[in-house]
């Protein structure tokens, strides 16, 4: 099979981009969308012309490096599954397909189809760390976690960090990413000691990084490779309403002629 | 203090605030309209209610009040959300989709936010402040009283709802208006419930029951207009 290519093509961040159209050469069907990239830019190269440039890195699905919107969704025309999963059958033979760069502010643009999502990291960063025993193994069993907790929790943790929510998003917000990793530690006892500093943190560095806001149309939880609820939202949404009331916590004020 | 300025601040905070305000406008969305069926019931009835509420000076002045400032609350973050989500997204996709999986009242509620909010006050000017040019029947409802047992005089609400729905353009756009009012909330209490974090209950639930409370009050509202147009009440014009 053929399909015809309406691929972003841009320098880098400061010189203007514009859709270019490539025809592939022939195609094996059973090609994931990664490596019909790969055999348009031997194609390119043997050509004398810059290959494509796009982020990949496990192509199992499970590292969350690759990206690309394809023809208006991210990670493709499938449901939970990431673009190195999405394989040319299917698409028609003779097929215009257009793929763009993930779209957002704080993804800003390195080159061609590769955006910079070290924002992700820096929120990761902010959320800092849990108290834990270290020393030897724990035996097994010794923290009981709640069935629903941990089955939750494992939901929560699916998360790839890959961004498709972001960009999905008509406001550009990081809000499924934020709440996944906020839920996935807040809802294990191993969470709990830094839960509030975590949640406040989180979103705090969301915010100033210039994510939008969540206006609930669901368009996150439809993309993502890895089918993380929108429930999670809500749970951080609570989590981040009680820390703030809470406040940070600090010592009782001293009584007359205190110790 | 701090904590309201942190309210602010942060985008989860003003969804808490979008979402406590939008309760407190929608509640009055309930009562206006509860208030407003009375009109069924006769010209007593509603006049009664009208008096009532108009004698109430503390109670009428303080939902005002209270109302406006619920209306700030709800447009300030809802324009400064806004602003911050169209930062955020500053480049489209050139492939045209719409939002995958978005409902069309999802994609629109800042519009027909503003589209309503502009129709309040075109309504105040119709009925509150009673400015004669935007009635367009000609007439000043202002001299539409009535006469109390003690001989003083009290507007006469039922005549002032009846000649001002006959006018076709006047009710269509009242229709128009209450029929994007309810397509915002059939979105807005849905997402009223995830941006306060409670997950009591189900989404499709959540869901169900704004669009439920949606179409009711749009066919509660509704009825007035469409059934004054088609000769409820006629008898008050001569």
């Amino acid at each position: 099979m053929k399909v015809r290519l309406k691929v972003w093509r841009q320098k880098n961040a400061e010189s203007p981009g514009g859709f270019e159209t490539y025809d592939t050469p022939d195609l094996n069907s059973n090609m994931s969308f990664l490596e019909m990239l790969d055999v348009v830019n031997e194609d390119l190269a043997g050509r004398g012309q810059e290959p494509i440039a796009f982020d990949h890195d496990c192509r199992e699905g499970i590292c969350g490096t690759c990206s690309l919107v394809i023809n208006g969704k991210p990670h493709g025309p499938h449901r939970k599954v990431a673009t190195c999963q999405t394989y040319m059958r299917s698409f028609k033979d003779g097929e215009t397909i257009v793929v763009e760069p993930f779209r957002a502010k704080p993804f800003p643009l390195i080159r061609d189809l590769v955006v910079d999502r070290k924002s992700f990291d820096r929120i990761i960063q902010s959320g800092g760390f849990i108290s834990v025993r270290t020393g030897s193994a724990p035996d097994a069993n010794s923290t009981p976690v709640p069935k629903i907790h941990s089955d939750l929790a494992m939901d929560a943790a699916q998360c790839i960090g890959c961004g498709a929510c972001v960009a999905a998003c008509k406001n550009a917000s990081a809000m499924l990413f934020v709440s996944a990793k906020v839920s996935h530690l807040g809802l294990l006892p191993q969470g709990q000691p830094e839960r509030d500093r975590r949640v406040m943190a989180m979103v705090t560095t969301m915010d100033e990084e210039g994510f939008g806001s969540c206006t609930v149309t669901g368009s996150c939880e439809a993309v993502c490779p890895k089918a993380i609820s929108l429930d999670f939202i809500a749970r951080m949404n609570r989590d981040y309403g009680v820390a703030l009331i809470k406040g940070e916590p600090r010592r009782n004020q001293a009584s007359e002629g205190g110790a | 203090m701090k904590v309201i300025t942190r309210l602010w601040r942060s985008s989860l905070g003003k969804k808490y605030l979008m979402a406590l305000s939008g309760i407190a406008l929608w509640v009055f969305v309930i009562g206006h309209l509860l208030g407003n069926l009375q009109v069924f019931l006769g010209p007593e009835k509603i006049n009664g209610y009208a008096h009532f509420l108009k004698s109430q000076a503390g109670l009428l002045w303080g939902s005002r009040l209270g109302l406006l400032a619920m209306v700030v609350l709800h447009v300030a973050s809802a324009i400064s959300l806004s602003r911050q989500n169209r930062a955020a997204r500053p480049i489209d996709y050139g492939a045209g989709a719409p939002p995958l999986a978005a409902s069309y009242a999802s994609r629109t509620m800042l519009m027909s936010g503003l589209i309503v909010a502009f129709f309040i006050v075109y309504h105040l000017l119709h009925y509150t402040l009673i400015v004669p040019a935007v009635n367009l029947q000609g007439v000043d409802f202002a001299t539409y009283q009535r006469k109390l047992a003690d001989n003083s005089e009290t507007p006469d609400v039922y005549r002032m709802m009846i000649v001002g729905f006959r006018h076709p353009a006047v009710a269509a756009s009242y229709v128009i208006a209450v029929g994007l009012l309810c397509l915002h909330l059939s979105h807005g209490l849905s997402s009223m419930f995830q941006s306060l974090g409670i997950t009591r209950f189900s989404r499709e639930g959540r869901d169900c029951f704004a669009r439920g409370v949606g179409l009711l009050l749009f066919l509660g509202y509704c009825s007035i207009p469409i059934s004054i147009l088609l000769g409820f009440g006629k008898e008050v014009v001569k």
